[in-house]
C-alpha cells in the first residue's frame, strides 16, 4: 500500500461524527483543517428548515458536525452560509474541486469530482479519521480502464443514459479494482455538469474512481469560482492542469469502446443500477438469464419490482417523480427539464418533487424563473439536499410506490420505504414519466 | 497502538444467499441517524429479516440453528453501493469475526479490513460447496486461516482463498489499522504537501 496525500477532504453529517469521536478518543488534532470542508445534505429537510429540526436525531447530527467544525477549525457550509448543498455539488461549484488534486469524502459518490481530472474516491469513517489526523490515506494502486464513447448522442439522450448504458454492459462489479477514465469524442463534447453525472455513477459500476481529462471545458468552468486560483496563480495552475492530462499514447490496463449512437434513453427495471434497458425494450424474464444464479437474481428483482418479465417497461404506472441528487441536481438539469416542461402538467396520479442540489443551484434557477415552470407544471420546488435519493429526511416513498428518479441507486428500500420501488433515468425522462403518469419515452412526450 | 494479530478466525458459519447485496440492505439508511456506531448490530439486515409489522422472515439470521455463528458466508460483490462504514460495523457488532464470499465491493472490503474483519474470497464452486455444507450442518467448524491462506471446513476440506496481499499481511501482523503508521510520517507529509503546486505555503 502507498500513502496518498489528500488535497481536498469533504465531510457531511452522516459519516463524519464518529470520525471526530475517534480523534477525540485518540487525543489527535486535525492536521490540515484548511483542507477539509463540511456541509449538511443527507438528513436536512427540504421544506421547513428552521432549527431545531423536528427530527431530534437529525438535529443532533447537524449539531455534532457544527460543534466538531468549531472545535477543529473546519469551514462549515451550513444553511446560514448560503452555500449549503449536496457535498458533490458544492465542491465543484465553489471551485474547491480542481484538476490534478486528490479528493476524499466519506461518501461513495465522491467519484463525481473526477470529472475535473481529479483523483477522487469514497472512503469509510475510519479513513475519514485518517485524513483528518494525517491528511493521508493508506491505499493500494488502482488499475485503469479507459472507457471510450465515440460519436454523437441522439436527441433525448444524456450523460445519465451513457453511464446507465456503461454499467449495464460492464456490470455492477465489472469496475472493481479499476479507476474508470472516460474518453472519446462523445465525452469530450460533454459539459462539466454532464461529466459530473457520468463520473458520479462510476461506483455503481464497481469503480471507486471516475475520471475525465481536464481540458478547455474544465478550465472555462473553473474560472472565477470562489476557491479557484486567481491572477498569476491562475496562469500557473493552467500550466499545471494542462500537464496532467493522460498522453495520447498512454497505456491502460484495459480499454472498452462504446458507440454513442447506440445509446438510447435508458431506465432500470431491477434492484441494482446494472439491471437496465432502453426505454423501448422489454423487461427481461428469468428464463432469458444465462445461468441459475443469474436467473434467481432476475427473479428476485422482478418480484421486488412487481414487474412482469417479458413486457415493455413503457407504460408502467408511477406514483412519484423525483428530480434531484448529486447525479442530476445541477442547474443544467433543471434548465433542460424546464425547457421541455413548459406548458405541460404532471399527471394527477403523480407526486412530483424537484430538489435542487445546492443553495447556489436553487437561487440561480429561481433567478431564471425555472422554479415557476416546475410549480406551474405541478412539481413541488424544494430546498436543497439529498432528499428522496436516500430518504434520511422526511421525503420518502410510502409502501410500494414506484418512483421515476434521477438519482443513482435503485436498491431495495433505498427511497425510504422497505417495499418502495425505484426506476433510475435521466431528469428529462423523469419529467416525461411525470407528465404521462407512466414510464414514457421522452423523445415521444417532448417531440425530441 | 497495539492491535490484535489476526492469524485465524474459527467458528460456525451462516450463509446469507444472494448476489450484489448492497450496504443499504445490510444496514438501512434510517439507522445511520446516529453520531456513534453503538447498537448497530441489532439492525443488521433489518428490512430483509423483519416485515414492517415486526414479523420475522425466513432469513438465515432469524434461524436459531445458526445462532452464534461468527463467520458470514455471502455471494458475489458483497457490500456494494454506499461507503457507509455502518455496514461492516453492524456486521462486527452482531458478532461476526470474518466474511467469506465470491467477491467484495472495494470500499466495503477496505472498511472491513480497517476494523480487523477479514474478507476472503473463494472460487464460486468451492463457495457453493461451503454454503451448502454449513446450511446442511450448522455445527460445522470453519476456520479462516490467514497465515495459511485457506478456509478449512470441518476436518476434511481445505479451500485456498484469495485476498489482497496487503490486507492479509496487515491483519496477521496487527497493522490493519493504518493510523499508527500514517502518524509516524507526519514530517514527510508536510514536505510532500509543501511540494504540491496547489497547496500554498503557509
Ligand atoms: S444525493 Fe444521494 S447519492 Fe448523492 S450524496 Fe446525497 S444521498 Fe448520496
Amino acid at each position: 500500500e502507498t500513502q496518498l496525500l489528500i488535497g481536498l477532504h469533504l465531510i457531511h453529517e452522516v459519516t463524519s461524527p464518529q470520525a471526530f469521536g475517534m480523534l477525540r478518543d485518540l487525543g489527535l488534532e486535525v492536521m490540515m483543517p484548511e483542507r477539509t470542508f463540511a456541509t449538511v445534505d443527507h438528513i436536512i429537510p427540504t421544506d421547513d428548515r428552521k432549527r431545531p429540526f423536528q427530527d431530534n436525531l437529525a438535529e443532533g447530527m447537524v449539531k455534532a458536525l457544527k460543534d466538531a467544525c468549531q472545535e477543529f477549525g473546519i469551514t462549515f457550509f451550513d444553511v446560514e452560509s448560503g452555500k449549503q448543498g449536496i457535498v458533490h455539488i458544492i465542491g465543484p461549484e465553489l471551485g474547491l474541486t480542481q484538476p490534478g488534486i486528490t479528493v476524499a469524502c466519506g461518501d461513495s459518490h465522491t467519484s463525481t469530482h473526477g470529472a475535473f481530472g481529479a483523483i477522487a474516491m469514497g472512503i469509510g469513517t475510519t479513513q475519514v479519521r485518517d485524513v483528518l489526523a494525517t491528511q493521508c490515506l493508506a491505499l493500494a494502486r488502482l488499475k485503469v480502464r479507459r472507457v471510450e464513447v465515440n460519436g454523437k448522442l441522439g436527441p433525448g439522450v444524456y450523460a445519465k443514459d451513457i453511464i446507465l448504458h456503461v454499467i449495464r454492459k460492464l456490470g455492477v462489479f465489472g469496475g472493481t479494482g479499476y479507476a474508470y477514465e472516460y474518453a472519446g469524442t462523445a465525452i469530450e463534447a460533454l459539459t462539466m455538469e454532464e461529466r459530473m453525472t457520468l463520473c458520479n455513477m462510476s461506483i455503481e459500476g464497481g469503480a471507486r474512481v471516475g475520471y475525465v481529462n481536464p481540458d478547455e471545458t474544465t478550465f472555462a468552468y473553473m474560472k472565477g469560482r470562489p476557491y479557484a486560483p486567481q491572477g498569476e496563480a491562475w496562469d500557473k495552475a493552467l500550466t499545471y492542469w494542462r500537464s496532467i492530462a493522460s498522453d495520447a499514447d498512454a497505456m491502460y490496463d484495459d480499454v472498452v469502446r462504446f458507440d454513442a449512437e447506440e445509446i438510447a434513453p435508458t431506465v432500470t427495471w431491477g434492484i441494482n443500477p446494472g439491471q437496465a434497458i432502453s426505454v423501448k425494450e422489454r423487461v427481461p424474464t428469468a428464463e432469458d438469464a444465462p445461468n441459475e444464479s443469474e436467473r434467481s437474481l432476475v427473479q428476485e428483482a422482478l418480484d421486488y419490482m412487481k414487474l412482469p418479465g417479458g413486457k415493455p417497461i413503457e407504460g408502467t404506472p408511477i406514483q412519484v417523480a423525483f428530480i434531484g441528487s448529486c447525479t442530476n441536481g445541477r442547474l443544467s438539469d433543471f434548465r433542460e427539464v424546464a425547457r421541455l416542461l413548459k406548458g405541460k402538467k404532471v399527471a394527477p396520479s403523480v407526486r412530483a418533487l424537484a430538489v435542487p442540489g445546492s443553495m447556489d443551484v436553487a437561487r440561480a434557477a429561481e433567478a431564471e424563473g425555472l422554479d415557476q415552470v416546475f410549480r406551474d407544471a405541478g412539481f413541488e420546488w424544494r430546498e436543497p439536499g439529498c432528499s428522496m435519493c436516500l430518504a434520511m429526511n422526511p421525503d420518502k416513498l410510502v409502501g410500494a410506490e414506484l418512483c421515476a428518479s434521477s438519482s443513482n441507486r435503485n436498491f431495495k428500500g433505498r427511497q425510504g420505504s422497505a417495499t418502495g420501488r425505484t426506476i433510475l433515468m435521466s431528469p428529462v425522462m423523469v419529467a416525461a414519466a411525470a407528465v404521462r403518469g407512466v414510464i414514457a419515452d421522452a423523445r415521444d412526450v417532448f417531440a425530441l | 497502538m497495539a492491535l490484535a494479530k489476526i492469524e485465524r478466525v474459527t467458528g460456525r458459519a451462516v450463509h446469507v444467499p444472494g448476489e450484489d447485496i448492497d450496504t443499504d440492505r445490510i444496514i438501512p439508511a434510517r439507522y445511520l441517524k446516529c453520531v456513534t456506531f453503538d447498537g448497530l448490530g441489532e439492525h443488521l439486515f433489518k428490512d430483509v429479516r423483519f416485515g414492517q409489522d415486526g414479523s420475522k422472515s425466513d432469513h438465515p439470521l432469524n434461524d436459531p440453528k445458526y445462532a452464534g455463528a461468527t463467520i458470514l458466508v455471502a455471494g458475489r460483490n458483497f457490500g456494494c453501493g454506499s461507503s457507509r462504514e455502518h455496514a461492516p460495523q453492524s456486521i462486527a457488532k452482531y458478532g461476526f469475526k470474518a466474511m467469506i464470499a465470491e467477491s467484495f465491493a472495494e470500499i466495503f472490503f477496505g472498511n472491513s479490513t480497517a476494523l480487523g474483519l477479514p474478507c476472503v474470497s473463494l472460487k464460486r464452486a468451492e463457495l457453493d460447496e461451503l454454503a451448502a455444507r454449513v446450511t446442511r450442518d450448522p455445527q460445522t467448524v470453519v476456520t479462516v486461516d490467514l497465515a495459511a491462506g485457506v478456509v478449512r471446513v470441518g476436518d476434511e476440506r481445505t479451500l485456498p482463498f484469495e485476498m489482497k496481499p496487503g490486507a492479509q499481511e496487515a491483519l496477521q501482523h496487527g497493522s490493519w489499522d493504518p493510523i499508527g503508521q500514517l502518524l509516524e510520517g507526519k514530517e514527510q507529509i508536510r514536505k510532500v504537501a509543501a511540494s504540491l503546486p496547489y497547496i500554498e505555503p503557509r
